[in-house]
C-alpha cells in the first residue's frame, strides 16, 4: 500500500480505492453501522433521524418550488397559484412543503421534550443540546420567512408585525426596521431579501446538523435511564438495530404526513393567506403559525413591547443556559420524583401557552399567559436549581443491561448482539 | 388543529396590541353558526358532481362574472369539469379578449381562446369600484379557500339574505345578510329569483340550486387537484400501511436474539 492512505477494510477493489483517499465509507461504518449505541432506547430517540429526514424533505421540494417561484409582490401569490395549478404536480409539492414545515415543527419539539424529559442536556453533552438549540432557532427563521414568500394577507401582516419587533430597541430600533425592510414598508425589497435568505438558512442549518452528529458521536447518545453504558453489554451497534428500529418511526410519521398533505392540506394554515395581500386592508386578526404561538403568548404577556421582546428572546435563551441551572447529577426525570412532576407541569404549561397565544390579547387570557409565562421561566430559574439541591433521586440501576435484563428474565447475551466497547474518537 | 386555528383567528390586530396590549379594546365576537350543507365532495372520499359544477359555470358566466374575476383560471382549465375541448372552444369564443400590438402597433380585440385566462369584468380594480358604490367585488378563483367555513359559508352567504331584523339600519348601499361578518354586505343578493339561470340540462333553477351549484364551481376553482389528491392519498395510506407492517415484522426479527 502507498504511504499515506487511510487503511480500510472496504472489500470491493474500486470502493476500497476511494476508501483509502476519502475514508467515508469507512466513517459511514463507523457512525452509522458499529456506532455502539445503548441498547434501551425508547421511540423517543427516532425524533432525531425524523429531524434529519424533515429537513431533507423541505430541501428537495424547496428546491423545485424554487424553479417556479417568482419573488415579486406583483407575481408571487400568481405564482404559487400556477404551480397549484399548472405544474406537474406543483400541488403535491407545494403542499409537501406547507406542510411539511408543521412536521418539522412536530418532530423537533418532541425531540426537544425527550431531551429536557431525559436530561440530555446534561454533562458531558452541553454543547451538543446548545447546537440543537442553535438549530431550533435558525427553523423558526427560516419558517418565517417561508411564510412570507406566498404573499397572502398573513404573510405580509406577520411579516409586519414580527419585524416591527425590531422597533422596541431603544434609539437605533427604527433604523434597524428600515433596514430590515430595505425601505419605509413590508414590500418589495423585503420579499425579496427573505426569499433569499429562505433559500439560504437551511443550508446553513445541515451545516449545524453536521456540527450536531459529531458532537453527538464524541460523547455517544442518552438513553432513558440516564446512566453512561458501562461496557459492551450495555450497547448494540447502531446497524441493524436501530435502523430497523427508526424505519418504524419513518413511516409512522411518513403516514401522519401523508394523511394532512393528502386529506386535509389546509388545516393548518390560515384562510386568509388565500387572500392577496394589501398593505391598505389590516385582517381583522393576525395570528403567526400555529408552532410560534407559545412565544407569542410570552411577548405579549408583557404589558411594555421592549419587556415582552425580551421575554420572548429569553424564552429561548434561557434553554442555553439549562445545562448549568440544572445541576442535578441525575439525568432522567424516571429517578427525579418531584423534578418529573414540576417538568410535566411544565408540558402542561407549554400547551397552556400555546393556547393563549392563539386568543385575543383581552382578559382572562392575558393573565392566563402570565401566570403561564411565570411558569415557564420559573421552571428553569428557580425549580431546577432548587430541585438540583433539595431533590431526594430514586436510586439508580447498577447498569443498562441490568435495567434491561431484568424485566426480561435476564440471562447470558447472545454473541454478537453486543458492539465494540465504546470508541472515543 | 381547527378548533385551536379558530380560536386563533379571535387573536388581535398584533401591531397595534403590542404597543399596549394591557389596554387593547375586546372585540366582540358574535359566533355565528353556519348551516351545514350537503356537497358532493365532502368527505375524503368525495368528488366533484360534474353536472352540477357545469351549472355552476353557467350561474358564474351569467351573473357572478359581472361584477368578480377569476383570474387563475383559463378556459382550457374547463377541462376539469369535464368539457370537451369543442365545447370550451365555443364558451371561449363568445368573449372579446384584448391582444397586440399587432404589426402597426395596435392592440385590437378577438375572441378569447381555449389558452386564455377568464375575461375580467373590469379593467382595474378602480374601475371595479367605481362600478359598485365603492365596493370592491373580490377575485373568486381561490375564494372557497379564503373564508372559514368554506364552501359552507359561501353558499351561507348566497342564501343568507333578509331584511334587518328590528332595530338594525342597513347603511346606505348595503344589504343585510344573516352569516356576513357584520352583517352589512356591498353585494345586493346575486342570485335572488327561481329561474333567474335558466339552466341548459332542464333542472330547476331554485336559489338553493343556484348557490349549491355555483359553490360545487367554486370549490372546483379553489382545489381543481382535490380528486386526483385524494386517490393518491389512498394509495399512499395503503401502502404506507403495508410498509409499516413490513418495518415492524422486519425490528422484531433483528432484535428478538436481544430479548
Ligand atoms: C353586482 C355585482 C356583483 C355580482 C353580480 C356578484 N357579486 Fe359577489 N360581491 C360583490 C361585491 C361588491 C362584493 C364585496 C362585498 C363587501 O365587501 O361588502 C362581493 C363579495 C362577494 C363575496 C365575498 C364575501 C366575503 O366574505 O367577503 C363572495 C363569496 C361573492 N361575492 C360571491 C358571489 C357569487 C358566487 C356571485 C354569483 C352568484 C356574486 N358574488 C355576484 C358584487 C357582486
Ligand atoms: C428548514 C427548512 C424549511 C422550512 C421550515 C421552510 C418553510 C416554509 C414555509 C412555512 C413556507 C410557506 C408555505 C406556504 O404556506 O405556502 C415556505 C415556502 C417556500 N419555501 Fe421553504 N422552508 C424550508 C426550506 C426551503 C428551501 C431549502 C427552499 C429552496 C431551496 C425553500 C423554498 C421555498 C419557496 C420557493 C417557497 C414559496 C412557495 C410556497 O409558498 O409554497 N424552502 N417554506
Amino acid at each position: 500500500m502507498p504511504e499515506g492512505l487511510h487503511e480500510s477494510d472496504v472489500k470491493n477493489p474500486v470502493l476500497r480505492w476511494v476508501d483509502q483517499r476519502l475514508p467515508v465509507i469507512s466513517m459511514v461504518q463507523r457512525e452509522y453501522g458499529t456506532f455502539p449505541t445503548p441498547r434501551n432506547f425508547n421511540y423517543f430517540w427516532n425524533f432525531g433521524a425524523l429531524a434529519m429526514i424533515s429537513l431533507a424533505i423541505m430541501i428537495a421540494t424547496g428546491v423545485v418550488l424554487s424553479m417556479q417561484y417568482a419573488a415579486n409582490t406583483g407575481l408571487a401569490f400568481d405564482s404559487v397559484e400556477r404551480i397549484m395549478r399548472d405544474v406537474n404536480y406543483g400541488w403535491l409539492l407545494r403542499y409537501i412543503h406547507a406542510n411539511g414545515a408543521s412536521m418539522f415543527f412536530i418532530v423537533v419539539y418532541i425531540h426537544i421534550w425527550r431531551n429536557l424529559f431525559y436530561g440530555s442536556y446534561k454533562t458531558p453533552r452541553e454543547l451538543l443540546f446548545m447546537i440543537g438549540v442553535v438549530i431550533f432557532i435558525l427553523m423558526m427563521a427560516t419558517a418565517f420567512m417561508g411564510y412570507v414568500l406566498p404573499w397572502g394577507q398573513m404573510s405580509f401582516w406577520g411579516a409586519t408585525v414580527i419585524t416591527n419587533l425590531f422597533s422596541a430597541i431603544p434609539v437605533v430600533g427604527n433604523s434597524i426596521v428600515t433596514w430590515l425592510w430595505g425601505g419605509f414598508s413590508v414590500d418589495n425589497p423585503t420579499l425579496n431579501r427573505f426569499f433569499s435568505l429562505h433559500f439560504l438558512l437551511p443550508f446553513v442549518i445541515t451545516g449545524v446538523v453536521f456540527l450536531h452528529i459529531t458532537a453527538l458521536h464524541i460523547t455517544g447518545s442518552n438513553n432513558p435511564l440516564g446512566i453512561e453504558p458501562k461496557g459492551p453489554q450495555d450497547t448494540i451497534p447502531f446497524h441493524p438495530y436501530y435502523t430497523s428500529k427508526d424505519s418504524i418511526g419513518i413511516v409512522v410519521y411518513l403516514l401522519v404526513f401523508a394523511l394532512l398533505v393528502f386529506f386535509a392540506p389546509n388545516m393548518l394554515g390560515h384562510p386568509d393567506n388565500y387572500i392577496p395581500a394589501n398593505p391598505l386592508v389590516t385582517p381583522a386578526h393576525i395570528v403567526p403559525e400555529w408552532y410560534f404561538l407559545p412565544f407569542y403568548a410570552i411577548l405579549r404577556a408583557v404589558p411594555n413591547k421592549l419587556g415582552g421582546v425580551a421575554m420572548m428572546g429569553g424564552a429561548l435563551v434561557v434553554l442555553f443556559f439549562l445545562p448549568w441551572l440544572d445541576s442535578s447529577p441525575v439525568r432522567s426525570m424516571r429517578f427525579r420524583p418531584i423534578g418529573k412532576i414540576a417538568f410535566l407541569l411544565f408540558t402542561a404549561n407549554f400547551f397552556v401557552l400555546m393556547w393563549a397565544g392563539g386568543k385575543p390579547a383581552e382578559q382572562p387570557y392575558i393573565l392566563i399567559a402570565q401566570i403561564a409565562t411565570t411558569y415557564y421561566f420559573a421552571y428553569f430559574l428557580v425549580i431546577l436549581p432548587l430541585l438540583a439541591k433539595f431533590e431526594r433521586p430514586l436510586t439508580l440501576p447498577e447498569s443498562i443491561s441490568r435495567a434491561v435484563l431484568k424485566h426480561r428474565g435476564g440471562g447470558p447475551l447472545p454473541a454478537g448482539a453486543t458492539a465494540k466497547p465504546m470508541e472515543k474518537a | 388543529m381547527r378548533p385551536l386555528l379558530t380560536s386563533v383567528k379571535a387573536a388581535t390586530v398584533a401591531a397595534a396590541l403590542l404597543l399596549a396590549p394591557a389596554v387593547a379594546s375586546a372585540q366582540e365576537h358574535e359566533v355565528i353558526h353556519l348551516p351545514d350543507t350537503k356537497f358532493s365532495f365532502e368527505g375524503p372520499f368525495g368528488t366533484f358532481d360534474r353536472a352540477s359544477a357545469q351549472r355552476g359555470f353557467q350561474v358564474y358566466k351569467e351573473v357572478c362574472s359581472n361584477c368578480h374575476s377569476m383570474r387563475q383560471l383559463s378556459y382550457r382549465h374547463l377541462a376539469g369539469i369535464g368539457l370537451s375541448a369543442a365545447q370550451i372552444a365555443a364558451i371561449a369564443s363568445q368573449f372579446q379578449v384584448q391582444d397586440g400590438p399587432n404589426d402597426n402597433g395596435e392592440m385590437f380585440e378577438r375572441p378569447a381562446r381555449a389558452s386564455d385566462r377568464f375575461r375580467r369584468p373590469f379593467a382595474n380594480d378602480a374601475a371595479a369600484r367605481a362600478a359598485n358604490n365603492g365596493a370592491l367585488p373580490p377575485d373568486l378563483s381561490v375564494m372557497v379557500k379564503a373564508r372559514e367555513g368554506g364552501a359552507d359559508y359561501i353558499h351561507a352567504l348566497l342564501t343568507g339574505y333578509e331584511d334587518p331584523p328590528p332595530g338594525v339600519t342597513v347603511a346606505e348601499g348595503m344589504n343585510y345578510n344573516k352569516y356576513f361578518p357584520g352583517h352589512q354586505i356591498a353585494m345586493a343578493a346575486p342570485l335572488n329569483t327561481e329561474g333567474q339561470v335558466e339552466y341548459v340540462d332542464g333542472t330547476k333553477g331554485t336559489i338553493d340550486q343556484m348557490a349549491t351549484d355555483v359553490v360545487t364551481f367554486l370549490s372546483w376553482a379553489a382545489e381543481p387537484e382535490l380528486e386526483q389528491r385524494r386517490a393518491m392519498g389512498v394509495r399512499m395510506v395503503i401502502f404506507l400501511t403495508i410498509l409499516g407492517g413490513l418495518a415492524y415484522a422486519v425490528k422484531r426479527k433483528i432484535w428478538a436474539d436481544l430479548h
